[in-house]
């Protein structure tokens, strides 16, 4: 809402206020004012002149010779360049000295040799928005009307000193849509006096013009009142209200509908005037679109309709979709002459759905869907009669005709003090409560002996049902930050992440310690990308939103992988190469087509390696990033950290977007807990990036799988007896199946077996490898002997020559 | 014998002396003091002595080879010293080279502010909420007095799935969920925090996806100053214990009164940091509380705000983009 000052100042007395003083306030008490300027442009020293005279330029054909008067003693010879200029035009001059939007200076200058004493201005150059003007006023000089004063400043003509404020509303404050809404909370929160038009409920007539007024539904339109008016002539607005309106920041387009924006801007009630000559059944008749139906409105758009558009129509045809934007074909044109004024009720949930559905949003939708005030429709009407009657010649063509269902219903709301001192934790005196509502025009009766305020709720501000909306009007012009601030409170609890909030802290900080960054993406993704990665949990589809704004994000993720790698891929553009990312969110993952209970959301933990984890070191070698075993030894740091134990890693050739013969599948209790692999290598080329290992984790899985229990076990007080085992076996002997063999076998005595080489070339034989392992063997109770050891490292070598071929290195 | 005496102690103490190498000094204890060395050669020879020389001459001998152990030792702590010091000097390192430490990586900088709120309302005795990111309308809406319809509805556009299901468009979805899972125990003291979904382009200041936290306070007799109270206590800990703090009157369906809260940036001036306000009565009927008993407050707070203003980060897409340069400069938060 656009607040003129010069205006708001006739309905409230505003003196020694400013518009920055009423921006504070405004904010102080609940609306937020955005911003507040000046219509003037950076405009000085226009004047109005009169062109009294227009010659050709002797040496040049575009140019013009103009004597125009601004109000000196003497005319100014000024050379126009525009072909509009005419003798007897009164126009804006920009004389000696003026400056104008952009910059510009003017200064007495020649022309093609003749001197010229300022300039002729165009709209355009006064820094007056298209949107206000006419196509007319788009070309050439700004020719004024009639009513501009010769030598009087421009800005003064133009309403350019004017300042506006703009006003931020939220939904419930739609009472501020109309200048007399402001004028009461403005009077409100200064306490000042207010000044609103007198306007008279109904202006009759001798003239006896019959409309026949059918409303389908009451409850869709409970009150429709229409006025005809006659012998009008079509024409521009006085000046003063055109700027008003521009102030407003509606464009002046005829008297007609100027009028009927003035008096919506005025009161919040919006208005539309038929021309009456179009309804030749002389009825309207208000009720629902059926479905197939069409119409075109004002803005020459054919728009198609449901079958609960409200609509007004004259029993036959449709004249325009109601409280949304009327039809061309009942338009006011420069010949009409009578109209019909129409000032209504519809109802709110209607007109939002209707401007939702066709996208239309007008001045009228924004004030009839979120409530106009019913004792407002036939003072509007009036206003508007009257000042046709003032600015376009119009004579009054009907009485007031009025359809309407039951009464407008009285609301009265109570509050009791102790209950508003309770919510708002201060105390506050019954006088001051009652000041405020005398502040606010609230008619409330205070029951000294229940301490309760009835309070009659005035119909422009239906926001106000219950007892805590008064609390709130009460608290907002009280003002907040007079309330004071205190601590809880009651009993108290222990405050706690719960084990999922501890677990992801745990593994956040873990990654991060181990020198991975964390990412945040989106969890909407492009179809493509949604498929590219298999995911842990199987979705029969990917969650797609109805209507979503780019393909880009259309449907939800059911795996982190996709944007992790694009995360990687931007970096890698970006000269970001070496990389080490991980992500914890949210996958959505359905067994359903289509919806019909909410998908499953599953905690992910998904990381990256690229390039090289430790790149650019002087003293070591680099560590490469697309290596498997750097991404499974941080995988097997996170199993350590938080205690899981037992997790089996096995080869897995089958996942969507993995290498098949670099990827492992982490079970636990035969159930996989995540998937480790490098990036299938034809994904990675299509996305530019060299080696990349991914891992994702499911959570909730990982959760389950931690064993909580932590007991001291004993130190050991024996030595331990370490021997070496090189073997050279097959080379697709798997490392966990030698392992494995040799904790069947060695049993007890075995504390732990670490692997230190691995060799596979020439000198170990064709398919061949060799691998070493270093034995620890040690018993609880006691000193193993030489002859203990010897007997049951035998027995490893001998069970994985037997099982698995395997030579004694010598 | 004296004289051999006196001229191997004065021949081997100059030897010792000008020796320069432990490997000497070695050589020398052998020649001198060894079995087959020049002392113990003297010292056999004692035998053809006479009983009254052979004490002075044994003295002598004792004495002179106290005197080259002596000289031994003192010059192979000396050599010692001095090839500790010559092996110490050669293996003195540039220590201005980069050092070899493992590079910590970066915590995500939402992830880092919502951790430290946390933080601050678990020290309150708040607790962390979860709830689901794809919600009903019922949740995100109508629990919140946002019925079908409502206008405030156009505030926040939002994704919809199905036209009961959608991204939801704030944590406030949450406060429904854990009413009815309280099932009208007091005290509720809780946060929310989580991604949440409206239809904005992406541009500098808004972002499609973005974070929010909720919270939530329901028991008997809590007022505004109680909800004064807690955001202060947030705001000084988030930004310090002078930062300035204006409450607003505002609106929003599911409080009442609502409160708008700005804080006041040296530069920027009046910043709104959050949204808040007295949980409207029908919220709590509708979660099955006694609005008339049980009063409550709630919050909503823009992470990416929040860590917009304490990093001075001047574009929303900079916590989207997960451009390294950029997040890697949260190492130490």
């Amino acid at each position: 809402m656009l607040v003129s000052y010069d205006w708001i100042s006739e309905y409230v007395d505003l003196t020694g206020i400013t518009p920055e003083m009423i921006a504070d306030e405004l904010n102080r008490t609940g609306i937020e004012v955005e911003v507040i300027y000046t219509r003037d442009n950076g405009v000085s020293h226009v004047v109005v002149g009169h062109v009294l005279s227009v010659e050709k330029h002797p040496e040049a054909d575009k140019l013009n010779i103009t004597q125009v008067d601004v109000g000196s003693s003497e005319p100014l010879q000024i050379v126009c360049g525009a072909a509009n200029v005419a003798a007897g035009q009164l126009v804006p001059v920009a004389i000696k000295g003026a400056n104008l939007p952009g910059g510009i200076k003017i200064k007495d200058t020649k022309l093609r040799g003749v001197a010229s004493r300022g300039m002729i201005c165009s709209a355009k150059e006064l820094g007056i928005p298209d949107k206000f003007l006419t196509e007319h006023q788009k070309q050439g000089i700004l020719v004024l009307g009639r009513d501009a004063v010769i030598g009087q400043d421009i800005k003064e003509h133009l309403g350019m000193n004017d300042q506006v404020v703009e006003l931020e509303l939220t939904p419930n404050r739609s009472d501020c849509l109309s200048m007399m809404g402001v004028a009461y909370e403005l009077s409100a929160i200064f306490n000042r006096e207010l000044r609103l038009p007198e306007r008279t409920e109904a202006i009759s007539s001798t003239e006896k013009t019959r409309v026949e007024i059918t409303t389908d539904l009451e409850e869709d339109c409970p009150f429709y009142a229409v006025q005809v008016v006659k012998g009008i002539q079509v024409g521009p607005s006085p000046q003063w209200l055109q700027n008003r309106l521009i102030s407003a920041g509606i464009r002046p387009i005829n008297n007609v509908v100027d009028v009927t924006n003035y008096v919506m801007i005025e009161t919040g009630q919006p208005l539309h005037a038929f021309d009456l000559q179009t309804i030749p059944t002389g009825e309207i008749v208000v009720r629902r679109s059926r479905a197939g139906e069409t119409v075109v409105t004002l803005d020459g758009v054919t728009r198609a309709l449901d079958d609960e558009t409200l609509l007004i129509t004259d029993g036959e045809q449709i004249l325009g979709l109601a409280g949304v934007m009327g039809g061309e074909s009942s338009e006011v044109r420069s010949h009409t002459t009578t109209v019909l004024l129409e000032s209504a009720y519809f109802d709110p949930t209607l007109i939002c759905r209707a401007s939702r559905k066709l996208g239309l949003r007008s001045e009228a939708s924004n004030r009839f869907e979120k409530g106009i005030d019913p004792e407002r429709i036939l003072p509007a009407l009036s206003g508007a009669v009257q000042l046709l009657q003032e600015v376009a010649g119009a004579q009054i063509g009907s009485d007031v005709i009025v359809e309407r269902s039951g009464e407008i219903e009285e609301v009265t709301v109570s509050l009791r003090h102790d209950r508003l001192m309770k919510v708002l934790g201060t105390s506050i005196s019954e006088e001051q409560v009652g000041d405020i509502f005398r502040r606010l025009n609230f008619s409330a009766h205070f029951d000294a002996e229940k301490k309760v305020y009835h309070v009659q709720v005035p119909t422009r501000r239906p926001d106000i049902q219950l007892e805590v909306d008064l609390i709130e009007e009460v608290a907002r012009i009280y003002g907040y930050d007079r309330i004071p601030t205190t601590l809880p409170w009651g009993q108290q609890q222990p405050g706690r992440l719960t084990d999922s909030q501890r677990l992801r802290r745990k593994l956040r900080h873990l990654l991060i310690d181990l020198g991975l960054s964390e990412v945040l993406t989106y969890s909407l993704t492009s179809s493509k990308r949604g498929k590219e990665v298999g995911s842990l949990t199987p979705s029969t589809g990917l969650v797609r939103l109805a209507m979503p704004m780019s393909s880009e994000h259309a449907v939800l993720r059911t795996t982190l992988l996709p944007e992790l790698i694009q995360t990687a891929v931007y970096n890698v553009k970006h000269g970001n190469e070496d990389l080490a990312i991980f992500e914890m969110s949210k996958v959505y993952v359905t067994q359903e087509k289509k919806l019909t209970e909410l998908p499953e959301e599953r905690l992910e933990l998904a990381f990256l390696l690229t390039g090289d984890l430790r790149s650019a070191r002087w003293n070591r070698q680099a560590l490469p990033g697309g290596d498997f075993y750097v991404a499974k030894g941080i995988v097997q740091a996170i199993f350590e950290r938080i205690g899981v134990a037992n997790v089996e890693i096995q080869a897995a050739s089958h996942h969507e977007g993995f290498h098949p013969g670099r990827t492992a599948e982490l079970i636990y209790n035969g159930e996989v807990l995540g998937v480790l692999g490098q990036m299938h290598p034809q994904l990675a080329k299509q996305q530019d990036l060299k080696d990349t290992v991914v891992v994702q984790l499911d959570l909730e899985r990982l959760q389950q799988a931690i064993q909580a229990d932590v007991r001291y076990q004993a130190i050991p007080r024996f030595p331990a007896v370490t021997r070496d085992l090189a073997l050279v076996v097959d080379k697709n002997v798997e490392a966990g199946v030698l392992e494995a063999g040799i904790h069947e076998v060695a049993g007890e005595l075995l504390e732990s077996v670490r692997l230190f080489d691995v060799f596979i070339g020439s000198q170990v034989g064709e398919g061949k490898m060799s691998i070493a392992y270093s034995l620890v063997y040690r018993a609880a109770d006691r000193t193993l002997t030489d002859a203990e050891v010897t007997a049951t490292h035998s027995k490893v070598v001998e069970h994985l020559q037997t099982t698995l071929g395997a030579v004694l290195r010598s | 014998m004296r004289e051999r005496l006196e001229s191997l102690r004065t021949e081997a103490l100059q030897e010792i002396q000008s020796a320069t190498e432990m490997e000497l000094i070695k050589e020398l204890k052998v020649k001198y003091l060894g079995k087959k060395g020049e002392l113990t050669a003297v010292l056999r020879g004692m035998g053809s002595l006479s009983a009254e020389e052979r004490p002075v001459i044994g003295g002598l001998a004792n004495e002179v080879r106290a005197a080259l152990e002596t000289a031994f030792a003192q010059k192979s702590e000396s050599l010692e010293t001095e090839e500790l010091e010559a092996k110490l000097q050669s293996e003195t390192i540039d220590v201005t080279l980069p050092g070899a430490s493992l590079e910590p990586g970066s915590i995500h900088p939402l992830h880092s502010v919502i951790e430290q709120i946390e933080d601050i309302f678990i020290g309150m005795g708040f607790e962390i909420a979860e709830g689901p990111e794809v919600e009903l309308d019922h949740y995100n809406f109508e629990m919140l007095n946002l019925p079908k319809d409502h206008p405030a509805r156009d505030m926040q556009d939002s994704f919809y799935i199905t036209p009961e299901i959608l991204l939801r468009t704030h944590t406030s979805s949450v406060q429904g969920r854990t009413l009815l899972a309280k099932e009208g125990e007091v005290p509720v003291r809780i946060i929310m925090p989580g991604k949440v979904y409206r239809r904005d382009d992406d541009d500098a200041t808004h972002s499609h996806q973005f974070t929010q936290i909720e919270g939530l306070v329901v028991d008997r007799g809590v007022s505004m100053g109680e909800l004064k109270g807690v955001l202060l206590q947030l705001i000084q800990k988030m930004f310090g214990p002078d930062t300035e703090v204006r409450l607003r009157p505002s609106y929003f369906p599911f409080t009442e009164p609502s409160v708008e809260v700005d804080i006041y940036h040296p530069e920027k001036g009046w910043l709104e940091i959050l949204g808040a306000g007295m949980v409207h009565p029908r919220v709590l009927e509708k979660a099955g509380y006694d609005s008339e008993r049980y009063t409550g407050f709630a919050f909503g707070l823009g992470v990416e705000r929040v860590a917009m203003l304490k990093y001075d980060i001047d574009d929303i897409r900079h916590l989207y983009n997960n451009d390294l340069r950029f997040l890697r400069q949260f190492k130490s938060v």
